[in-house]
């Protein structure tokens, strides 16, 4: 039978261990709330944004820009979004499983988070530049990200860009994809992906066309193509920022779920230890009454 | 009529106007009441709208601005109200990203400091106008 101290020492470390992972869960909570929340505030950016490039798409040869056409090069363009830290269950587990077989191995990668960045140089991937972006993200710096990703692309050595991200589908469930970024295809313009504003119920968008009225359609100032040079690299912009935020909110909730079943295990694991005490302090009893009878015996 | 500010991280604006004035690319753009539908550009600088006789701004950065049915629709990737500017904040910012502009010899870079330069300011500019108030 274990030692009576011994026992009391590892309930006291176990009952700290389950107060740490109480907080993180806690913690992890709030900070998925706040991304659900980042990601669905942009619901009515991306809405417009839809609506316009629907009408767009109509009024202009959208084909001919740059950004919807396969690059000039030969290499693929990955950008890896994972974690910075981890305890976050299988998460990045998942998604590298995807990238490392489905990614083609001579690509270069762009990544974004720590644990991508080290499986990559373990895997003697090209890393070609490493983003870190901070808790909540902010929009300008995942601009800079999509920004050096467009210029890459239109300088001619990229064919492709992909992006490997965690897409939240619930708090449970956060679903690896590997999703093509650039060229933008044009018939996905002005179309809803699952991952904008925390999709799992997105629905395609309405074409509206009967709300102009008497005109035929919009008027665009200087010119249709000039609109849609402006907006499609924002729609890029977007684009990213709203995986980052996916991403993000798998983190959190990942980190959350992991967290309870830790705090759970721990919890059963003082229920159990508290058993084995009670079990060891009775035993002790026992045998200490045991030795005062047997020696009141032999005196008499 | 109705002027909705929207930028990827919230929505800025919301409310019923009379009249405004946006920074179109191809210069200042006034929209009143019964505007034929319009998608144009817009480039960093003040938006001004009017609501109840009385004028108010927003300092607005790169975007696209949509309009149809009485209703303006603002796509941007920067909006921060007047009252909302933080003018020393800003003017170190500018400072900054002078000076970085100045070190780099990285073309891309250096169009993204310029970028931001232009953002800064368009927003300094609307917050001088409204202390001259």
């Amino acid at each position: 039978m274990a030692n009576l101290r011994d026992i009391r020492r590892r309930i006291s470390s176990v009952k700290n261990t389950a107060q740490i992972t109480k907080a993180m869960q806690l913690v992890a909570a709030s900070k998925m709330k706040k991304a659900q929340d980042q990601a669905t505030a942009g619901r009515p950016y991306a809405d417009l944004m839809n609506k316009v490039l629907v009408n767009l798409k109509e009024q202009c040869d959208e084909d001919t820009h740059p950004l919807l056409q396969e690059g000039k090069g030969d290499k693929d363009l990955v950008l890896l979004i994972t974690t910075d830290k981890g305890l976050c269950a299988g998460l990045n587990t998942n998604l590298l499983k995807i990238i490392l077989t489905d990614a083609a191995k001579d690509a270069s990668y762009v990544t974004v988070g720590a644990k991508g960045r080290k499986a990559m140089a373990r895997a003697g991937r090209d890393l070609m530049a490493d983003f870190t972006i901070d808790d909540p993200v902010s929009f300008a710096d995942s601009r800079r990200i999509s920004q050096f990703i467009i210029d890459q692309f239109l300088s001619g050595e990229i064919r492709s860009v992909k992006v490997g991200f965690s897409n939240f589908v619930n708090t449970m469930t956060q679903e690896p994809m590997f999703e093509t970024l650039l060229p933008i295809r044009a018939i996905d313009l002005g179309r809803d992906k699952d991952f904008v504003g925390m999709g799992g119920n997105s629905k395609p968008v309405e074409v509206v066309h009967g709300d102009l009225g008497n005109y035929g359609g919009y008027i665009f100032e200087p010119s249709a193509s000039h609109v849609l040079d402006t907006i499609v690299p924002q729609y890029v912009d977007y684009q990213v920022y709203q995986m980052i935020l996916e991403s993000r909110a798998s983190e959190h909730s990942a980190r959350m779920v992991a967290m309870k079943g830790a705090t759970d295990n721990a919890n059963q694991m003082v229920k159990d230890l508290t058993l084995q005490y009670n079990k060891a302090r009775q035993a002790a009893i026992t045998a200490e009454l045991l030795e005062i009878t047997t020696a009141m015996k032999a005196l008499e | 009529m109705y002027l909705d500010v929207v930028t990827p991280e919230a929505k800025t604006f919301s409310d019923e106007i009379d009249s405004v004035v946006l920074p179109g690319s191809e210069g200042d753009l006034g929209i009143l009441r019964a505007h034929a539908p319009l998608v144009t550009t817009l480039q960093p600088g003040e938006l001004r709208y009017v609501k109840d006789g009385s004028e108010h701004s927003l300092a607005v950065g790169n975007g696209i601005v949509e309009i149809s049915n009485d209703y303006v629709s603002v796509l941007t990737d920067m909006a921060i109200d007047q009252d909302d500017i933080d003018a020393t904040a800003v003017e170190a910012a500018l400072e900054r990203a002078r000076k970085e502009l100045s070190d780099t010899d990285i073309t891309e870079d250096a169009e993204e400091i310029q970028k931001a330069i232009m953002q800064s300011i368009a927003i300094l500019e609307v917050h001088r106008r409204r202390k001259g108030h």
